[in-house]
């Protein structure tokens, strides 16, 4: 639209929603459904709820208890995180976000050596921070839990996920027809089992076929799982990127004389990862909402708190409650991600 | 074969010691070794069932089945709070327990036939009677299950309840509606808006939810249940001294609550106590824990911490919770009850 004729936001609505008679009706009889479909909503959890108070006695029937929600806030937050350490995985948040927001304003080499840095950094502190050990309280990975652990679970798959699924992407293009085979094994074995199974077996057939005392970490084997999964489904979307690009990419790079480790990363991977990026975006939402899978070998992500806090009898019946704020946790997250992933297409060179 | 005659030299010593039980005849306990070297108790509890396993506000597990849990670790290591618990679903309960990740399951697991003889666990006793009966409102008089003669049920269908309560009604002549909603929650709903005199469920569940209900004092819960799914800890087939520790510190509980011992009274009943089997039970008497292979304190510690059946009972789904359920078939033997222990001699 020419900036000159842009109407003011009012006029604009105006003259979408009501310009014809017929519009105008169309638009009044929509705006009617929606007002009775949700009317009972908000009333429920808006205008009749409690918001203050200590027990659910201080709750008014008809309307949602939120008073619930707050006296179980750090738990859906953090899980049983012991009060007194609850700094830690905050400072390790805040690291995070100190780490990657500059990445939006630096550009060329700095921007290069603070991501490669906090990509290196980050994984490895967030463990210890959040694990303890070392001048740290442990806290064992059963204590973990809430809003804490599903960030925690998708992010740590995503680690293994993203560049394991480009690895596999190269691999299943490459020339080597060992490495080709492996790849597409690997790739078709993993996107084969559903992701419940892989977690049930990495938590339940592990331990029974393990040699007595060696045991690895009931979470570590779910995102380890987790990140199999989904580094095949990140595979299949970067190859979709790399069988985009014209092959003339290639052709002219190993005619300016370039290897194929330069091809790939300077030419080839860069454009292709730009192209897979909504692809990759979408695995990475599915991954969210598949921490909560964890939930069947009880470690309590978010909404296995939200469930165990269900069964206690104090709280017993707040169902709507529970599920509705974990519900919209969840969809912030993921549409946060799905801007942010938009942002990234739009900005930066495109042409190929 | 050399550690057979081992066993059966020891065993000879010791007969040949008349009543000198002492640490040289306790057969070995691998797992009592590994909690008293992790310096915690290993537990499986249940992801989350009202009143008997569940996290607190406090993000403390709590309940009927986390207090056993609780009181064990108390008996083995003298603090009721060295214990962990690994919360489990339906789905992976057995392996967790079967492949050493807990020492026992402490969770709503109904005691069967099959179970025990091809699960490779064993059941050590009974810590809660659970069995399907009726809810109805006070105002209907009804109070047990022969007395819903003409009334409508609700029922999720095709559930074991539905089945359960239609041959129940069908065996005694009685003409008793029964009204099928998908969900259980539709069917617990339809009841609370009046559609049906009565609802079905296990005594545990309709506890928590009542409590769901608009108004949860104007139900009753009947305490006769028309089936029986009678609930305790499972350990696996092997190490049996860790087997009798399991069993006898749940006796314990039961005992100490027929004995009238008490958490608060329990220094007192030490001390002064003239009945033989409470001083033999908190260890004033006699070498109860040692012939386990504990401390002769094992049970004082456990009643201490978290108190005798009775009040562990009340505190969690009775009448000091939330969910007010009777005693019904969990009282004592000796008060019209289920609940039984063999002797503390």
């Amino acid at each position: 639209m020419n900036p000159q004729v842009r109407l003011s936001s009012l006029a604009l609505w105006r003259s979408r929603l009501f310009s014809t008679p017929l519009d105008s009706a169309i638009s009044l009889v929509v705006l009617a459904a929606l007002v009775w479909a949700f009317a009972p909503l908000v009333r429920w959890a808006l205008i009749n709820a409690t918001w203050a108070g200590e027990t659910r006695a201080d709750c008014a029937p008809g309307g949602a208890c939120w008073v619930f929600i707050k006296a179980r806030f750090g738990q859906f937050m953090y899980g049983f995180y012991p009060a007194a350490e609850r700094w830690r995985p905050n400072l390790f948040l805040g690291l995070v976000v100190a780490g990657i927001v500059p990445l939006f304003w630096l550009h060329g080499r700095a921007r290069l050596a603070l991501g490669l840095a906090a990509l290196l950094a980050l994984p490895v502190l967030g463990v210890w921070l959040l694990g303890g050990g070392l001048g740290l309280r442990p806290i064992e990975t059963r204590d973990w839990g809430g809003l804490m652990l599903t960030l925690f679970i998708a992010v740590y798959a995503g680690l293994i996920a993203v560049p394991l699924g480009i690895l596999l992407a190269l691999g299943r293009q490459s020339r080597l027809p060992l490495v080709r085979t492996l790849s597409v094994v690997f790739i078709e074995f993993w996107r084969g089992v559903p992701i419940i199974a892989v977690i049930f077996l990495a938590s339940l057939l592990l331990p029974l076929i393990m040699p007595a005392g060696v045991g690895v970490d009931r979470l570590a084997r779910a995102v380890i799982g987790l990140g199999l999964v989904i580094a095949a489904y990140m595979a299949e979307a970067v190859r979709g990127g790399l069988q985009a690009l014209p092959k003339g990419q290639g052709e002219a790079a190993s005619a300016l004389g370039l290897g194929y480790w330069q091809t790939t990363g300077l030419i080839t991977l860069p454009q292709a990862l730009r192209i897979s990026l909504p692809a990759m975006t979408n695995e990475f939402i599915a991954l969210i909402k598949n921490t909560t899978l964890v939930l069947v070998v009880s470690i309590l992500d978010l909404l296995g708190i939200a469930q165990g806090s269900l069964a206690d009898p104090a709280w017993v019946g707040m169902n709507m409650e529970a599920y509705l704020f974990s519900g919209t946790i969840y969809w912030l997250i993921c549409f946060a991600l799905s801007r942010w992933s938009r942002s990234l297409e739009a900005g930066g060179p495109r042409s190929h | 074969m050399i550690n057979r005659i081992s066993t059966t030299a020891v065993a000879a010593f010791a007969m040949l010691g008349a009543g000198a039980a002492t640490a040289q005849t306790l057969v070995p306990s691998p797992t009592l070794d590994a909690i008293r070297t992790r310096g915690s108790l290993e537990c499986g509890v249940h992801v989350g069932v009202p009143g008997f396993s569940f996290p607190n506000d406090k993000g403390e597990w709590s309940g009927l089945d986390v207090d056993f849990c609780r009181a064990l670790a108390a008996a083995v290591l003298g603090d009721a709070n060295k214990v962990k618990f690994t919360p489990t679903t339906v789905q992976q309960r057995w392996p967790v327990l079967q492949s050493g990740q807990v020492d026992l399951l402490s969770r709503n697991t109904t005691i069967t036939f099959s179970r025990n003889a091809s699960l490779g666990v064993n059941f050590q006793g009974i810590n809660f009677y659970e069995g399907q009966t009726f809810i109805v409102r006070k105002a209907s008089k009804a109070t047990a299950a022969k007395d819903l003669d003409g009334a409508s049920v609700c029922v999720a269908a095709g559930s074991t309840e539905e089945k359960n309560a239609a041959d129940w009604f069908r065996e005694r002549n009685l003409k008793v509606t029964i009204t099928n909603f998908q969900k259980n929650d539709d069917a617990i709903a339809a009841y609370d808006a009046g559609r049906c005199d009565a609802y079905t469920a296990g005594v545990g569940a309709l506890a928590g939810q009542r409590a769901k209900l608009k108004t949860p004092g104007d139900h009753i819960i009947m305490a006769e249940p028309i089936s029986n799914d009678p609930q305790g800890p499972v350990t696996r087939y092997g190490d049996e001294r860790w087997q009798a520790v399991v069993r006898w510190v749940l006796n314990g509980m039961i005992a100490a609550e027929a004995l009238g011992v008490t958490s608060k009274n329990v220094d007192d009943m030490r001390a002064n106590s003239k009945n033989a089997e409470v001083r033999r039970l908190l260890g004033a008497e006699g070498n109860f824990g040692a012939m386990l292979g504990l401390s002769n304190d094992w049970m004082f510690n456990a009643i201490k911490a978290v108190g005798n059946y009775g009040e562990s009972f009340e505190r969690t789904v009775g009448s000091g919770s939330t969910l007010k359920l009777e005693r019904g078939q969990n009282a004592l033997w000796t008060k019209g009850g289920l609940l039984f222990t063999p002797p503390f001699q």
